[in-house]
């Protein structure tokens, strides 16, 4: 998909990721519905990049980061690491795995057990990985300097008797622990006042230089992820609709759900105000998906061959920009084509 | 109250718009105290959860030093001092009916139920703890398999299940202790399987599972430690039940047998001769009374105690 990445091995390639949660039956004997919540995403990232993945809520965002960490076990689905395949007899363990791969998520108060003291959360995952105590309790130090809070004032404390944006540095810390390649951030800056985000997110950059960090950054803010991301990708209903450059994303969409999207931001001067909402309503169930395009539901271009065939993600002329939409595929049928 | 309550900060979550640097509040002033110090502290403030805790352990360190006591031997009868008044001399909470000290039986008789009351309790904890944290923790079938068992012993009131399960297998101290430790196993069960659950669900044990914990691990840091509170909570009620199930078997014959000095086999031996005199017959019912009260009490004052919200 990625036409840039055949010459080195990608630092993580996902291929054909695909989740589907069973439902309670309405009825007793009745069809057993699944809710799609992944289906078939594909991507890469480059080591030292950031990819951002935007999308309304249940989209499949923090589905597909629990699958790549297989906290949930993926129904089908190729990720390698480094080249490595995951969960195959010559591949990578998923003990090596979870160490070279971590995850922060968005509810810094929740991923903090409330019975341990900062030091003591951090140093849990070294601990794990056989570090005696005192060596993964001085090394949680160094983590909290290094996520800039003082070891000697923070460490003894818990988890209630921080701020919100302390808490998700000691989440941040206790994730680098490990020394992964590859962190995971799931709406890790959502929770966040905006002052603190701001802060947090500078942080966030400085260790990724400092400590030649891969990040895979979740989350809704479409300014945040702009900030943040080398590559874009857009999910809705558990698929792919545009991956694409930070530049192309933001500034060449090609998909309409992209370009509604990046329309329903609120814009800085007070003056621009939204003529109409570019996008109406809420997602489809994703038990039962629109066939076709998934999207054709709520988009102004849909015509009839949107609900016959699906389209596939399709490369653009423009390096690494690829969509899945109707209009951008010539001789799809589409009158726009 | 404790002297030690230096005024405590608590860290305020408001940080004021353009403050972005850590709050500033000095080592020395924040207290860092454990959660155990914390509910210690509240413990110490709660008078009737300190007076049950007096009452309770005067109980059982009389139960542990009767034979140093001093009291005349619980099961010498004299047929010539039946039912003696309470506030006789020598025999100052008087005699039962074949003449025996009632004091000295009652204390004897503490050794029985006390006992009673807490060794089917922790038997049923070990058991019923580690069923319900495997429920909880693997879920699934296993969840389903082990829940679905413990409802079947559910569907019957527990007095009646002690009663079947004692029955069955014969009067005796031991039979009733297994008939208790049995009727307590789902009750417990229950309990740890749904905080294990709602555990299990927390992102802090979801990070812990993403950074490649064993089971185990995951389990005695994470798991242990915030399940123990409302378990240890909950079976602190059961000793109280305890106690009285099991009075109420020796009462009915299951339990102890005479001459045994148990609380609740005197209070059948008793009971014949409560028209002669009533006050003698209802002592052991009172020390059931308080000894279950007290349970009961001080698993309230640790309830309270233990709600530490963060």
């Amino acid at each position: 998909m990625n036409p840039q990445s055949t010459s080195r091995t990608p630092l993580l390639s996902v291929k054909n990721l695909r989740k589907h949660f069973p439902v309670k039956a309405q009825q007793l004997g009745g069809p057993r519905l699944m809710v799609q919540a992944v289906d078939g995403v594909d991507f890469d990232i480059e080591q030292g990049q950031t990819l951002g993945i935007v999308g309304e809520s249940g989209c499949g965002k923090s589905t597909t980061a629990r699958l790549l960490m297989h906290l949930i076990i993926p129904d089908t689905g190729e990720i390698a690491l480094n080249g490595r395949p995951v969960m195959r007899p010559d591949g990578i363990e998923l003990r090596e795995l979870r160490r070279q791969m971590q995850m922060v998520f968005q509810d810094s108060y929740a991923s903090l057990n409330p019975r341990l003291t900062v030091v003591d959360s951090i140093a849990f995952g070294p601990r794990a990985h056989g570090a005696d105590r005192e060596k993964a309790r001085g090394r949680a130090r160094e983590l909290l300097s290094l996520v800039k809070l003082d070891p000697d004032q923070f460490g003894p404390r818990y988890p209630h008797q921080l701020s919100g944006g302390q808490r998700q540095r000691v989440n941040f810390a206790r994730a680098l622990a490990l020394e992964p390649r590859l962190v995971i951030l799931d709406e890790a800056v959502s929770a966040l006042d905006k002052s603190i985000e701001a802060q947090v997110l500078n942080l966030l950059m400085d260790l990724k230089r400092d400590l030649a960090l891969t990040y895979l950054f979740i989350s809704h803010d479409l300014n945040v992820v702009q900030y943040v991301s080398d590559h874009v990708l857009v999910m809705y209903l558990g698929k792919v609709m545009e991956y694409g450059s930070v530049d192309d994303i933001y500034h060449r969409p090609r998909h309409p759900y992209t370009q509604a999207l990046l329309a329903s931001r609120p814009s800085m001067d007070p003056d621009v105000k939204l003529e109409a909402s570019p996008l109406v309503g809420d997602p489809p169930n994703p038990i039962n998906p629109p066939s076709g395009c998934r999207f054709r539901t709520r988009c102004a271009y849909a015509e009839g061959v949107c609900e016959k065939t699906e389209p596939r993600l399709h490369a653009l002329r423009a390096k690494g920009h690829a969509v899945a939409c109707h209009m951008s595929i010539s001789g799809s049928g589409h009158s726009k084509a | 109250m404790s002297p030690s309550r230096a005024p405590k900060v608590t860290v305020s979550m408001e940080v004021p718009l353009g403050v972005t640097q850590a709050l500033d509040v000095p080592v020395g002033t924040l207290q860092l105290r454990t959660y155990w110090q914390t509910v210690w502290q509240r413990v110490l403030r709660d008078p009737v959860t300190l007076a049950c805790g007096g009452v309770l352990l005067v109980l059982i360190a009389a139960a542990i030093f009767a034979p140093w006591l001093g009291l005349s031997d619980p099961f010498a009868s004299d047929s010539a001092k039946r039912l003696l008044p309470v506030g006789s001399p020598d025999h100052l909470l008087g005699t039962d009916e074949l003449g025996r000290d009632m004091l000295s039986r009652l204390v004897y008789g503490s050794r029985l139920s006390l006992t009673m009351g807490v060794v089917p309790v922790i038997a049923a904890l070990a058991i019923g703890g580690v069923l319900g944290l495997v429920a909880g923790f693997v879920g699934g079938r296993v969840n389903m398999l082990i829940m679905r068992v413990t409802d079947v012993f559910y569907a019957f009131p527990s007095i009646l299940l002690a009663v079947a399960i004692a029955g069955s297998l014969g009067a005796g101290v031991a039979n009733t202790l297994i008939a208790i430790t049995i009727v307590f196993i789902p009750p417990i069960t229950r309990v740890t399987e749904s905080v294990t659950t709602q555990l299990r669900a927390m992102d802090f044990v979801e990070a812990a599972r993403a950074s490649g914990a064993s089971t185990y691990a995951i389990i005695r840091t994470h798991i242990l430690g915030n399940v123990l509170g409302p378990v240890f909570v909950y079976a602190t009620v059961l000793v109280s039940v305890s106690i009285v199930i099991a009075a109420g078997l020796s009462f009915i014959g299951l339990g102890a047998s005479p001459p045994d000095a148990e609380w609740g086999l005197m209070l059948n031996t008793l009971r014949t001769s409560i028209f002669l005199a009533p006050l003698i017959s209802i002592l052991p019912g009172f020390m059931i009374f308080i000894a279950s009260m007290c349970f009961n009490l001080i698993s309230d004052g640790l309830r309270s105690a233990m709600d530490v919200r963060f």
